[in-house]
């Protein structure tokens, strides 16, 4: 039982996680028509930057500051080179991006080394938000904080206890996604700008129509959207590892989740980022494969079934694809995805 | 004997806005159709929905006799429709030649092969050097499409348009952006081009109308208020109402 | 695919050219004799079936791909198969004929991958090769008994019965025989480009919308080139696989689709030869460069982001631009700039270089000692000279490139007037 709380809990949190990622994306998606390739770069060179900085001037201070330099990286990027290529086409805008990820993950190897770099979280959330405890007599009960050693051994041999907790960084990551997101919906249907934001997620060329400054808001969004990886990337980055692979392993994650939940829609990237969080953070979890559930049924299995590959394969070792096999079961029985509104 | 292009009740509402509201119209085969409205009255909303860039809401398109709505372009433009388009859409790195051969492969029985030659195939490119004649780009024959001028792309544009000889022809604003003087002469272009063939233009010139036309077809809000000789158009009430506010004295009207 | 600049009165041309390619092929190892260079040479025939058939579906088709040698990769898993299989006795296929099982395999797997792929067009598919490229990926490390696990799967070339002697254990004779499959490619995939389905696929390439309305499925279109593009990526793998003799799961990784992608769009995707260009550039960068600087991935970066934003149809298209200056004899008016403009460049990026060399020395072989040398000077990282010295030249560099830069605009421009305004005295000459 308190598997399925934590591992549900995790779930969210990882897919939280993505959905800052893929929230960025999409809003840069959908105002100027660029897939930014590159966004999982920003992601990692906002962990590096928070690295560094939370060296120089403390945790706290370096979350509000690296997003912010991520952010004038981004639109720096948009102002010299993307606007370069716009009048070009969205192919080549996504070719621009696609340079900018081989140059990102070089700069940052040249600049921190290959080798992963120690990114700690700061002491206050080093240490378990709550921990759950399942004493085989007394029930699930919950203490805030670490449980001390003694609540999870008991003296007699014949009451089991196991105390699950629940990581203070994963809540950190809940809360600010959570944050982030009640602010980005604030901004979108209480603000002007959130409005002319908005229109320009279905109807890009009739805001431009309505005489919006486009090029500085395009400059504006990017530099919002990487800004926004950024900060992903400070909470990711203390909270697993920070490593030049980093902006591999989340990128094509977060396109499927893009893609799946459908292109251009906010509340589609949000469901498809839970959903792939939590069923992806389950699935690494559980060790059964077809043949662990066939001895639980009691099914009888040939010789040949029980050396079968695919028999054999746990949910676990299937884990890393499920986000793809999505993709492509989305793509054949609902190709505008969850959620999506505009057919590219 | 059936139409060649036939609208029975035709409704189509984007969201809850109703932008066809009922249309019904019988095109006989070898009819010149003008179709005149003031703007956002649905003319080009009915070209898309005819040729097939999307299915109505309810109601039935029949060309000549068989249901094509709902059906997909490509098998529309083998039942023996085209259509140009309004805002020139031709393929800008092809050259002239190339841009008319890919318009009259299929209708040859090209389909996808891959296993003949282009410069082999005599019927494609003699009906290409036919096409090119017909439409005074001869000269022009390997010239990229996007370096022409707008007068030459729109003729490419319904070039295009007749090559796959089909018989109904569907032409959405062809003078759009067009001179006087280029004016009147693609209407001579457009006539000799489509001999023998359905044709249905939408066209806001006057002249043009009266000088094209069999037959008028007035669409207002949604709707086809009146389908009659040019003549009776004129002289029709409703219409005048339509483009003037009021019925008006017969010598007021059709100039221009 | 429509050449931009067709040579009218050149057609016995076609036949020196293509007579000239088969030169190329069969005389290359005769002139670069030693082993690098045949290993380099039967290398770059591998990459340039693989990346022409890349760019049937980028540049022929608009379709941009990221995941391209999962097709390639595939056709290598199962060539290797098969040829462990013949070497165990239980196939009897000639070695010469394996790469068709590759490319068989690569067909297959686009015909199965394909028509989820080509339901959408532009930046969703994209995303889609990406995500079905990741899925393979990820397959081949749960499946080890086809993929091998980490240590891949590995066979003997020399394998069955020697074909008139030929046994396929030298590296030459392995060169002979990606030249052929390399010849007879290329020739297929250009006649390719003059069949309808070919021009049609240019035409969807310009206006996907208005192949529908001229009685094609677009679909359908993109979906038939996507198989046969899959089928000769097999045939490359399958080489691939011949060539190497081992295969591992990289062969269908994101770097490969990606390095396939960079390469063509530098060698031109406009033009047939573009990718041949970026082919043999690619193995260049690959076996050489990477062994000159530490750096060459940043500097792969760069150039590719240069030239998507300056030169969008790679190096074929400044070939052919030059070409056409040439072809109305106003190269000799720009030649000087162009040297200006070349000078320039190479001090600057001699500065930029050495500023980043020395970086990565820092990085990397720090224990190596403080020096490191580059372009015949010694550079010391501690010591500020070397800083200082290589920041000045490359600012000075970058001071004179712009002006060389805005002298040869302007000279550019004008022959380009010139050229432009010549075009039409010869049209209403006609």
């Amino acid at each position: 039982m308190e598997f399925f709380i934590i591992s549900m809990l995790n779930g969210l949190s990882y897919g939280l996680l993505l959905f800052m990622l893929s929230s960025g994306l999409t809003l840069i998606f959908s105002m100027m028509g660029v897939l930014n390739f590159a966004h999982a770069s920003f992601y990692m060179v906002g962990a590096y930057f928070g690295h560094t900085l939370s060296n120089w001037i403390g945790f706290w201070p370096a979350l509000i500051v690296a997003p912010l330099l991520v952010g004038a990286c981004g639109a720096l990027f948009e102002r010299v080179t993307l606007r370069k290529v716009h009048p070009f086409g969205h192919v080549p805008e996504l070719l621009v991006t696609f340079g900018l990820s081989y140059v990102v993950v070089e700069l940052v190897q040249l600049l921190w080394g290959r080798t992963a770099v120690e990114f700690p979280p700061p002491e206050i959330l080093r240490s378990s938000a709550f921990t759950l405890i399942n004493h085989s007599a007394n029930g699930l009960s919950v203490v805030w904080g670490a449980a001390p050693v003694e609540m999870c051994s008991a003296a007699d041999a014949a009451i089991r206890v196991v105390c699950s907790p629940f990581p203070a960084t994963r809540g950190f990551m809940m809360l600010v996604a959570l944050l982030m997101l009640v602010s980005l919906w604030l901004l979108l249907t209480r603000t002007r700008i959130g409005l002319v934001i908005q229109a320009a997620l279905t109807h890009p060329e009739m805001v431009e129509a309505l005489g919006h400054n486009v090029p500085r808001v395009f400059m504006l969004v990017f530099g919002a959207g990487t800004g926004l990886a950024g900060l992903a990337g400070v909470i990711g980055g203390s909270t697993f590892v920070t490593e030049p692979a980093m902006a591999a392993t989340v990128g094509s994650v977060i396109f499927v989740v893009v893609v799946v939940g459908g292109m251009g829609s906010l509340s589609g990237a949000f469901l498809a980022s839970i959903l792939i969080g939590v069923i992806q953070t389950f699935a690494v979890a559980i060790d059964y494969s077809f043949l662990t559930l066939a001895k639980d049924m009691g099914w009888a299995l040939s010789a040949a079934t029980q050396e079968n590959t695919f028999a054999k394969l746990t949910l676990s070792q299937v884990a890393p694809i499920l986000p793809y096999l999505f993709l492509v079961l989305i793509l054949i029985f609902r190709p505008k995805g969850l959620l999506g509104t505009r057919e590219t | 004997m059936s139409y060649a292009l036939e609208l029975q009740d035709v409704r189509k509402n984007f969201g809850k806005t109703e932008i066809i509201r009922g249309v019904n119209l019988a095109v006989n085969a070898g009819e010149r159709v003008a179709v005149i409205g003031p703007n956002g009255a649905g003319k080009s909303t009915l070209f898309n929905l005819i040729s097939g860039r999307f299915g109505p809401t309810s109601g039935e398109i029949l060309l000549n006799g068989q249901a094509i709505q709902n059906k997909t372009p490509y098998e529309i433009n083998r039942m023996g429709l085209s259509r140009s388009f309004q805002i020139t859409n031709i393929f800008p790195k092809l050259s002239v030649f190339e841009n008319l051969r890919c318009a009259v492969l299929w209708s040859l029985g090209y389909k996808y092969s891959f296993f003949k030659f282009l410069s082999g195939l005599k019927d494609a490119n003699e009906r290409t050097d036919e096409l090119l004649d017909m439409i005074h780009l001869d000269k022009k024959r390997d010239v990229l499409a996007v370096n022409l001028t707008y007068a030459e792309q729109r003729a490419l544009e319904i070039g295009v348009t007749i090559a796959g000889g089909s018989d109904v022809i569907l032409l959405d604003e062809p003078t759009a952006g067009m001179s006087k003087s280029e004016t009147s002469r693609f209407i001579q272009l457009i006539k000799d081009v489509t001999v023998g063939k359905t044709l249905l233009t939408v066209e806001h010139d006057m002249g043009v109308v009266f000088g094209l036309a069999d037959k008028i077809a007035v669409v207002v809000y949604g709707e086809v208020i009146a389908f009659d000789t040019p003549e009776a158009v004129r002289a029709n009430a409703k219409v005048q109402e339509a483009y003037l506010g009021s019925p008006v004295a017969d010598s007021q009207v059709g100039g221009h | 695919m429509a050449a931009v600049y067709k040579f009218k009165p050149y057609n016995v041309g076609r036949w020196v050219i293509w007579s000239l390619f088969a030169l190329v092929l069969v005389a290359s190892p005769l002139v670069f004799t030693n082993n690098l260079s045949v290993t380099m040479l039967a290398q770059m025939g591998i990459a340039i079936i693989a990346c022409l058939s890349y760019n049937m579906l980028l540049g022929q088709g608009g379709m941009l791909s990221f995941g391209h040698a999962v097709y390639t990769g595939l056709g290598s898993y199962m060539a290797i198969h098969a040829l462990n299989a013949v070497s165990a006795g239980q196939l009897n296929i000639p070695v010469s004929l394996l790469p068709i099982v590759g490319g068989l395999t690569g067909m297959g797997f686009a015909i199965l991958l394909g028509w989820v792929t080509t339901r959408k067009s532009g930046t969703t598919f994209a995303m889609i090769t990406l995500g079905v490229a990741e899925l393979v990926f990820a397959m081949s490390l749960m499946f080890s008994e086809f993929f091998g696990g980490e240590a891949g799967v590995s066979g003997n070339r020399v394998a069955g019965q020697p074909f008139f002697g030929i046994t396929y254990g030298p590296q030459i004779q392995v060169y002979y025989l990606i030249a052929a499959y390399t010849f007879v490619c290329v020739a297929l995939m250009y006649a390719f480009t003059q069949t309808p389905l070919g021009r049609i696929l240019n035409a969807v390439r310009d206006n996907p919308e208005r192949v529908e309305f001229i009685g094609y499925n677009t679909q359908r279109v993109r979906y038939m080139a996507f198989i046969i593009s899959g089928f000769f990526a097999g045939i490359a793998g399958g080489l691939a696989a011949l060539n190497f003799e081992i295969v591992t799961a990289e062969v269908v990784g994101a770097a490969r689709s990606g390095a396939y992608l960079l390469f063509t769009f530098l060698g031109g995707a406009t033009f047939f030869f573009g990718p041949i260009i970026g082919a043999i550039l690619m193995i260049i960068a690959f076996v050489l460069l990477s062994e000159l600087t530490k750096a060459w991935l940043l500097y792969l970066g760069l150039v590719f982001l240069f030239m998507v934003m300056y030169a969008p149809g790679g190096i074929a298209s400044l070939i052919m631009m030059n070409l056409r200056v040439a072809m109305f004899g106003k190269l000799r008016q720009i030649w000087a700039s162009y040297l200006g403009l070349g000078v320039t460049a190479i001090v600057m990026l001699a500065g930029a270089g050495a500023m980043i060399e020395m970086v990565y020395h820092l990085q990397l072989n720090s224990a190596l000692g403080d020096t490191v040398k580059f372009m015949g000077a010694t550079l010391n990282t501690k010591s500020l000279d070397s800083w200082f010295g290589s920041a000045f030249v490359m600012l000075t560099g970058l001071g004179l490139f712009e002006l060389a830069r805005r002298q040869f605009a302007r000279d550019w421009s004008e022959i380009q007037t010139d050229i432009e305004k010549e075009i039409k005295r010869r049209e209403t000459a006609l």
